[in-house]
């Protein structure tokens, strides 16, 4: 139990840590970085609580992917950061208040649940979700998401097809004047096509 | 479910759906095979799609019917609005080709993106689950997101696109931190048993919370002030036809499920509700008539119409009974006949080196082309609320509706608010009829315009001779609310 | 819940004992390396040009659409784990929900393909 609350301390510190550094952080490139770190330490949390498909989740897609994107996007954009950041102590007092608000909503809404007001919560959930402690967190998403929420995993496909149709009508670009390399041509073409023998004389030209 | 056969949900009412999905996977390959160059025959098959499942829409029954797990939902609400969100995004993909001829944007992704994002639209109006929203909510966003920058050689057009982009992916964010939060304190995401049980047990402070982030979130996509910063800029930057699409079909879909949302889990949470939609409406009919006047582009000025507009159908939502419901509805659907018609004026306005957008380009358009100018000015004086114009009657059953539910400030603020709002619309009036004519207006416009505008004109002017039927529907989908 | 979290325990160690031995080697370089500071050591090229500009310099975004297209299927992938762990208990239902999933994401790369998204020219 000890090293339980001890793993969880670690994570959490440093994932608040970190997420902290990608807002601070000079170079934006950092930020990617720290944003890395973040997202391997959530992974942490969530297998702390026993959520072991969404920290592989978190692993593979938000950091093998994401976050190369992000980085890509870094890259892509060629902001100069020193004049952005000129910008930055403007807005502090307005994003201060707004994170202050945040915060007093969250001690608020955690203040009234930790008061018992929570009894409707859990109440509702259906019966049709199978026992913890029979299937693993893995099994159990299956088994929901491929029946029960068929509807929106299909939807969620049409968003990545709409995803895709996005990117490449936005970004792909056909540029004249390529000269690409045709394989079955290359394959096809024959001796006689390209070789051909002529008789030179000696001392003339062909 | 951990043993056995799970039984296959019933495909029937989600039959709209699932032909424009089939059909728009269909169309992309026919486009991809065949090149650009079947862009019009993606175009015309897509209206097609569009016209089929509205006959399936109307085909089937007026009673409630849930499937998928009760994810989905359809009723005579769902019904009116998606032959709405049908009508809107087929007549603007029919008005989008001539402009897509001249203006080189003959891509055949831009009519599979468009039954794309009508497909999103449909699915947020049946929403029955938190997460079928914002399913239907992302799905009808990224769409719109790209079709937004789909000039992508033009600054102005990959600009909006952008920031459509990130403020729509921050009001998502904001969107799915209240439903998370609903989530957490209900125990649920399905709106049949989140009503249950609000009407059970006091309500928890976190559902509150809950709700009035997804109310900001919503609150976004139909662009209500404080919610607004996007649209001016989105609605200039973007391409003429995208722009009149964003006004039309969107607003339409994301006020449907802004009723649901609020009508279907939440009446137990009325009084908590009411107060942020009084506040949203009262803003965006102030905001809409006072920072419109000041416009020169007359698609900037059409943003702040829309935003204006919101806020008079928010009206009818904030009095929260059935003959607001009504209210809304009726609004919505003159909202939409109204900008056809002007968005196909508008889309008119060009000359030899093509789109003209500022207001006084428009000026001596009464001697020039006085048919277009005639069915604009009609357009503008119902959009003012003049009766007995059809837009006159939209805001009557709204403020109708807030006087019956005792909201007497909000309809006073309403009337003063279209009454400030009313000098713009006049002032283009004045422009075309009273200026001296600038260049003239090259407007051959092509048939399909000049059908649109027409139409939408006539409706405008005659609505109120035999209004029953629209008034009829719309009492029949409000009433299959509550 | 513990027995799970006990199958972690070695993640645990090796994530501790990597945190360790990175620090460590950090630390000793710090304490123990002679440390004699030259602002010519950290100059771009001890000898030749001076560096021109930035070595951060934009991309092509034919990179971003690659790097676009590679999430989207690795999302996908990421959907067939779940899948494959309940396939037993789902039926034939669950089955061709994600074969319907699966052809959807299909014509989208019948689409890539014939636009030539994945072409480098």
């Amino acid at each position: 139990m000890i090293v339980q609350a001890l793993a969880f301390y670690l994570f959490a510190a440093v994932t608040v840590a970190a997420a902290f550094m990608v807002i601070v952080a000079r170079n934006p490139v950092h930020s990617v970085l720290f944003l890395i770190l973040t997202f391997f330490n959530a992974a942490g949390l969530f297998v702390l609580i026993g959520a072991e498909f969404l920290a592989m989740i978190l692993v593979v897609v938000y950091v093998g992917a994401v976050a190369v994107l992000f980085l890509f996007v870094v890259m892509m954009l060629d902001i100069d950061f020193v004049e952005l950041r000129q910008g930055f102590l403007q807005y502090v007092p307005i994003g201060a208040v707004i994170g202050l608000i945040l915060v007093a909503e969250l001690i608020l809404v955690i203040g009234a649940n930790s008061a018992g007001d929570a009894s409707a919560a859990g109440s509702a959930l259906s019966s049709s979700f199978p026992p913890v402690s029979e299937v693993s967190n893995t099994d159990a998403l299956g088994r929901l998401i491929y029946t029960e929420y068929a509807y929106l995993f299909e939807a969620a496909g049409m968003v990545l097809l709409v995803a895709m149709i996005g990117a490449i009508v936005l970004t792909l670009r056909q540029r004249p004047g390529v000269r690409k390399q045709n394989i079955s041509a290359q394959v096809s073409r024959r001796r006689e096509d390209g070789v051909e023998l002529r008789d030179v004389k000696p001392g003339q030209g062909i | 479910m951990s043993s056995g056969e799970f039984i296959s949900p019933d495909l029937m009412p989600a039959m709209p759906e699932l032909i424009l999905a089939c059909g728009a996977m269909a169309l992309l390959m026919l486009g991809v095979f065949r090149g650009d160059q079947s862009t019009r025959l993606v175009t015309l098959l897509s209206v097609g799609l569009m016209i089929v499942a509205g006959g399936f829409v109307l085909a089937q029954g007026d009673a409630r019917v849930e499937t998928f797990s009760g994810s989905f939902v359809v009723d005579a609400f769902s019904h009116y609005a998606k032959i709405l969100i049908l009508l809107g995004s087929s007549v603007i993909l029919l008005m989008a080709r001539d402009y897509q001829r001249r203006e080189n944007m003959e891509r055949f992704e831009f009519p599979v993106l468009v039954l794309l994002a009508t497909l999103g639209m449909l699915m947020m109006v049946s929403a029955n689950d938190l997460i079928a929203l914002y399913m239907g909510l992302e799905l009808q966003s990224l769409a719109l997101y790209v079709i937004a920058a789909f000039k992508r050689d033009s600054e102005r057009s990959t600009e909006a696109g952008l920031k459509y982009f990130v403020l729509g992916a921050l009001a998502s964010g904001i969107l799915l931190y209240g439903a998370s939060l609903i989530y957490g304190f209900a125990g649920t995401t399905n709106f049949t048993a989140l009503a249950s049980l609000m009407g059970a047990a006091e309500t928890s402070i976190g559902l509150i919370f809950g709700l009035v982030f997804l109310a900001a979130g919503l609150a976004f996509k139909i662009s209500a002030v404080p919610f607004h910063m996007w649209t001016p800029d989105v609605y200039e930057g973007a391409p003429t036809p995208v722009t009149a699409l964003f006004a039309s079909a969107p607003k339409v879909a994301a006020m449907a499920l802004f009723i649901r949302v609020l009508m279907g889990p939440m009446p137990g949470l009325s009084g908590e509700w009411q107060q942020i939609i009084v506040f949203l409406s009262i803003a965006s009919m102030v905001l809409g008539a006072v920072a419109a006047i000041g416009q020169s582009n007359i698609k900037r000025l059409m943003a702040y119409s829309s935003i204006g507009h919101m806020g008079f159908a928010l009206v009818g939502l904030a009095a929260g009974t059935p003959e607001g419901i009504q209210g809304v509805l009726i609004y919505m659907a003159i909202y939409v006949a109204m900008n056809f018609g002007v968005f196909g004026c508008i889309l008119a306005m060009r000359d030899k080196q093509g789109m003209l957008e500022n207001i006084n380009d428009l000026a001596g358009l009464g001697r020039t082309n006085p048919m277009m100018a005639l069915a604009l000015a009609l357009l503008m004086f119902s959009l003012a609320g003049i009766p007995p114009l059809a837009g006159f009657f939209a805001k009557f059953y709204v403020f109708l509706a807030a006087i019956q539910a005792g909201l007497y400030a909000l309809a006073v603020i309403g009337v003063l608010a279209s009454v400030v709002g009313a000098f713009y619309y006049l002032r283009i009036i004045k422009i075309m009829y009273f200026d001296a004519p600038a260049d003239a207006i090259e407007a051959p416009m092509s048939g399909e315009l000049r059908l649109v505008v027409g139409a939408s004109a006539l409706f405008t002017l005659f609505f109120f001779l035999y209004p029953a039927p629209i008034l009829s529907v719309a009492e029949h989908a409000a009433t299959a609310l509550f | 819940m513990d027995a799970l979290l006990l199958e972690y325990l070695p993640v645990l160690i090796f994530v501790g004992l990597a945190l360790v031995i990175g620090i460590a080697l950090m630390l000793a370089a710090f304490v123990l390396a002679e440390n004699r500071p030259d602002p010519e050591k950290l100059s771009a090229y001890e000898c030749g040009f001076e560096a021109f500009d930035d070595a951060r310099k934009k991309f092509d975004v034919r990179f971003y659409l690659v790097a676009i297209l590679f999430i989207i299927f690795d999302l996908e992938v990421a959907f067939l784990f779940p899948w494959a762990v309940a396939l037993g208990d789902i039926g034939l239902y669950g089955f061709w929900s994600m074969m319907i999933f699966l052809g959807i994401l299909t014509i989208g790369f019948v689409y890539e393909w014939k636009k030539g998204a994945l072409e480098w020219e």
